[in-house]
């Protein structure tokens, strides 16, 4: 591109993404969203400002090198831009899709109102899906150390911490209790956002570093994670089992047929196919009129699986409003798109009986927002006498999670009130040697918080391990003649040869 | 160590050894030596036969560390457990199996116990009166059978039982009448019996519950309601104990059987009853037509064939108890 962009010159229009039609989407489990072509991404690419101090970056969890990246899709240099996006994100074709990205980096580019920010999300998935399509893995040359690591949980966070320990050169095992890796993005997040093939392809570049993983293990009950460290030879460990255990509604009914959670819903659907049902054994409830209260991602998600399945009315219902619902924008404006009903300030009070033990519908009361509470937000409160009923057969809740227990009630782990796993600025457990991050220790977060929480942990500990990080500043020079700045220089400290 | 492999293909978990007790009860004892040295009495796992299979809970009912294997004792009632009777022979592998899960049976200090089993429930409770025998219990086992044809372990069980009553609906093995009418009996002819642990389907351990509740005879029981991860993550199988909502599979199985709302937990059960009767009918209808391409019968001569991974049988581990104890 000629000269120097402005806000002025840039295209003013964001390229928009192509997608499914809504009406006949919802009713197959296909993406919704079919990505950007090359023309797409240049004609978005050149949008970008390539700020010299960009906002961006601070903007992600992560500071992925957005405008560098940027700028290589503008010089169609996909390679390094997928490079540039790999320093600091193992996952872009996963994240491009699940980040909430107006909340984080296009929430602050500097193309704003009255234009819309750079597609930032859109390229970083055009990015990952073209190094999926073309094969590019990172396989650097790797030096083992003879260190072994072992990895509890194979969702973002483990797989994030598992890449990085193997860059280092140890042996990597990831341990995962389901019978497929991947934790929410498997078992969670549905095809129609996140196809299987995506997360088929991370795993498979990570069993590449020569992580190996080993599913249907329960660890803490299998094993427990002082065997790990004391008998099993693992140097160190990891935990990232994720959050879990939903939270129940706690209102008259919760427990009739037809009541489930939005785990449970979502698990029966994607991990266990029960969308193919009767192809593959697992059933779910089908509702001819489903109620999903709470409007998180998981709402979400369930909200449209619902409608998948082929059930005429899908109502959300949530207490306070659009505003302050946590889910990512486009996936609102989709569900809308796809007739899914919204309830905003609406509060649910009894699930209501058929007589044989279903529910048949739903009781609610109206709410307004009065003053703000703890987390900032406006605290909603019940309308007097605003009660009212409507029919449904299937309530799916998706109100939270806590914390899993399994792990804390099989070691001596320390866990903060609310059973979380305690850790200290490094991500270090109470117990020597032992890290944790993602959901387990921050409570249900997101997909690049948890995948930045792996990094942090691996950081630290190649630190315990004696290992040096070869992302950290070296000193320019030489010592006695060794050029200081040499890389591949992983380890560090005498490994017994008994290993 | 190898607890079993990634995703890829075939299954991981040999069947070793088969027994048929009767047409509806068979027994599979499965290689997996590192999960016959950490189980303990009252766990459980989840197993899948195939690809397109469904995650069934199932009781550790036996496990040799010796020998490296876990024994599981199925009744065949629906689609699932039917299709592993036809397809599970030895030499054959399951897909996944995943555990020990649950919380271990408490075993108490209880001088004189009864160990009732009924149905599904006679080989679940079998490591239990084992564990309070070894404990320096006197236990007394109560074993419920429809009839003589369905009975099976009675010699197992006698020799970890001091005193053996056996029933069945009929009266053609053992005394006629209900697991419930045996309990009366051990009580009447032990008046100092100071804990009932009773296993199998939430009628029957209703009725228990009910007959010890009265003496205030401390009653454990071990739900069976219907689950998909077994991790605490989905709240299929949560179940209604006292005032609480509890995850039976990470809070329980066990629970005491005085608190549990079985009401509850029978409803519950029948949530997928209509889906249910839908995969057996489907499933009996391929069998019938005997297709080659019916989902179910596709994967097991691939899985059958598929060598044995070796590396499992390798590793030593003591025991995982001693450690959860502590925590
Ligand atoms: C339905 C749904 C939709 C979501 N959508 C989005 C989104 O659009 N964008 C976004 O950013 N975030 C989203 N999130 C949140 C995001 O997925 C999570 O924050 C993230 O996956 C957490 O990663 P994690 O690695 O900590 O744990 P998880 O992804 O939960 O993985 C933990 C894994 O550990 C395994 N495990 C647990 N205990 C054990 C044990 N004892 N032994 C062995 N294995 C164990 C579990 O089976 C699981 O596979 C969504 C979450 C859900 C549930
Ligand atoms: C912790 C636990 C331990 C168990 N241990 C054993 C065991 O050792 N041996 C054994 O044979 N079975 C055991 N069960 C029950 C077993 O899991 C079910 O029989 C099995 O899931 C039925 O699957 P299916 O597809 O063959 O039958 P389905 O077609 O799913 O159901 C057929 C019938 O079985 C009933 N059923 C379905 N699921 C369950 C369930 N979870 N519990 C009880 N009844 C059910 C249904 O109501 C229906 O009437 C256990 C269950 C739990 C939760
Ligand atoms: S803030 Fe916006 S314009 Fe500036 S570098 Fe980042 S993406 Fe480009
Ligand atoms: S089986 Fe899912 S929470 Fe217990």
């Amino acid at each position: 591109m000629a000269g120097k962009r402005t806000i002025r010159t840039i295209p003013q229009a964001r390229t928009p993404m192509r997608e499914q039609d809504p009406q006949a989407r919802a009713k197959n489990f296909k993406e919704v969203a079919c990505g950007y072509s090359v023309e797409e991404a240049l004609r978005e690419a050149d949008r970008c400002l390539l700020c010299p101090d960009p906002a961006c970056v601070p903007g992600c969890p992560v500071n992925i090198n957005i405008p560098e990246f940027i700028r290589r899709i503008s010089a169609r240099d996909y390679r390094g831009a997928y490079d540039v996006i790999g320093e600091s994100n193992l996952l872009a074709a996963v994240c491009g899709r699940v980040c909430p990205q107006e909340s984080q980096c296009e929430g602050v580019c500097v193309v704003r109102e009255p234009l819309e920010p750079v597609a930032i999300g859109r390229l970083e998935r055009f990015v990952g899906d073209k190094a999926i399509a073309e094969r590019w893995a990172s396989t650097p040359y790797i030096e083992p150390n003879g260190l072994r690591v072992g990895i509890i949980g194979s969702g973002p966070a483990g797989m994030a911490c598992a890449a990085d320990m193997a860059k280092a050169g140890c042996e990597v095992t990831v341990y995962e209790a389901f019978h497929q890796p991947g934790g929410v993005l498997r078992y969670g997040i549905p095809d129609f956002r996140l196809p299987n093939e995506v997360i088929d392809a991370e795993i498979a570049n990570l069993e590449k570093l020569g992580v190996r993983f080993e599913c249907d293990t329960l660890v803490g009950r299998l094993f427990t994670i002082p065997q790990m460290i004391d008998e099993m030879g693992f140097d160190a460990v990891f935990i990232g089992t994720g959050a879990g255990y939903p939270q129940l509604l706690g209102i008259p009914g919760d427990s009739l047929n037809g009541v489930l959670s939005a785990n449970e819903l979502l698990t029966r659907c994607n991990l266990m196919r029960a969308k193919d049902f009767p192809a593959y054994d697992t059933p779910v409830p089908l509702g001819r009129s489903v109620a999903v209260i709470g409007s998180g991602n998981t709402a979400m998600d369930a909200l449209r699986v619902c409608l998948r399945l082929g059930a005429q009315n899908v109502h959300c219902i949530y207490r306070r409003t659009r505003t302050e619902s946590p889910a990512r924008a486009e996936e609102i404006h989709h569900a809308e798109e796809e007739g899914i009903r919204f309830h905003w300030l609406t509060n649910p009070v009894a699930v209501l009986d058929d007589g044989h033990g279903n529910a048949r519908g739903l009781r609610c009361v109206r709410m307004e927002l009065g003053e703000p509470d703890d987390s900032g937000r406006r605290r909603p409160i019940p309308i007097a006498a605003s009660e009212f009923e409507f029919e449904c057969d299937v309530v799916v809740f998706a109100i939270g999670t806590n914390a899993n227990p399994i792990i804390g009630q099989t070691s001596k782990l320390r866990l903060d009130r609310r059973g979380y796993i305690q850790t200290d600025e490094n991500l270090a457990t109470s117990m020597a040697g032992v890290y944790a991050g993602g959901d387990i220790v921050t409570g249900a977060a997101t997909v690049i918080e948890a995948m930045g929480a792996g990094r942090k942990a691996a950081r630290g500990m190649k630190a315990y391990l004696g290992l040096r990080d070869p992302d950290a500043a070296v000193p320019a020079g030489s010592l006695f003649g060794i050029d200081l700045r040499e890389r591949n220089f992983a380890r560090v400290r005498l490994v017994p040869s008994s290993r | 160590m190898t607890a079993g492999d990634g995703g890829g293909a075939g299954g991981k978990f040999e069947i070793v050894a088969r027994e048929d007790y009767s047409d509806l009860t068979y027994m599979l004892e499965v290689r997996h030596p590192m999960m016959a040295r950490a189980a303990r009495p009252g766990q459980f796992v989840i197993v899948m036969s195939h690809e397109h299979g469904e995650r069934i809970p199932l009781t550790l009912a036996d496990f040799d560390a010796q020998k490296g294997t876990i024994t599981l004792v199925i009744q065949a009632v629906g689609k699932t457990t039917r299709e592993m009777q036809r397809h599970c022979q030895v030499g054959t592998r399951l897909l996944s199996l995943v555990g020990p899960m649950g919380i271990p049976s408490a075993v108490s200090k209880a001088k004189r116990v009864v160990c009732v089993g009924g149905g599904l429930g006679v080989a679940p409770v079998f490591p239990q009166a084992r564990a309070f025998k070894q404990a320096g219990a006197y236990v007394i086992g109560v074993l419920g059978f429809r009839d003589k044809k369905l009975v099976f372990w009675e010699d197992k069980f006698r020799k970890v039982c001091d005193d053996l009553i056996l029933c069945t609906d009929d009266g053609s093995a053992g005394m006629k009448g209900m697991v419930t009418k045996g309990i009366e009996v051990a009580m009447k002819g032990y008046r100092d019996v100071d804990e009932v642990v009773a296993i199998g389907p939430p009628v029957m351990m209703r009725a228990c519950a009910e007959l010890t509740r009265p003496h205030r005879i401390k009653t454990m029981v071990s739900v069976n309601p219907i689950m998909v991860d077994g991790t605490g993550m989905c709240g299929g199988c949560r179940v209604k104990v006292g005032e609480q909502i509890r995850f039976a599979c990470v809070d329980g199985p066990d629970f005491d059987g005085h608190l549990v709302d079985f009401e509850d937990l029978m409803g519950r059960l029948r949530r997928y009853a209509a889906d249910e009767n839908k995969a057996m009918q489907r499933w009996t209808e391929s069998c019938r037509m005997g297709g080659p391409g019916e989902p179910g019968a596709r994967d097991w001569k691939a899985l059958a064939a598929t060598p044995p991974e070796s590396a499992i049988d390798e590793l030593v581990l003591p025991d995982p108890f001693d450690d959860a104890q502590g925590g």
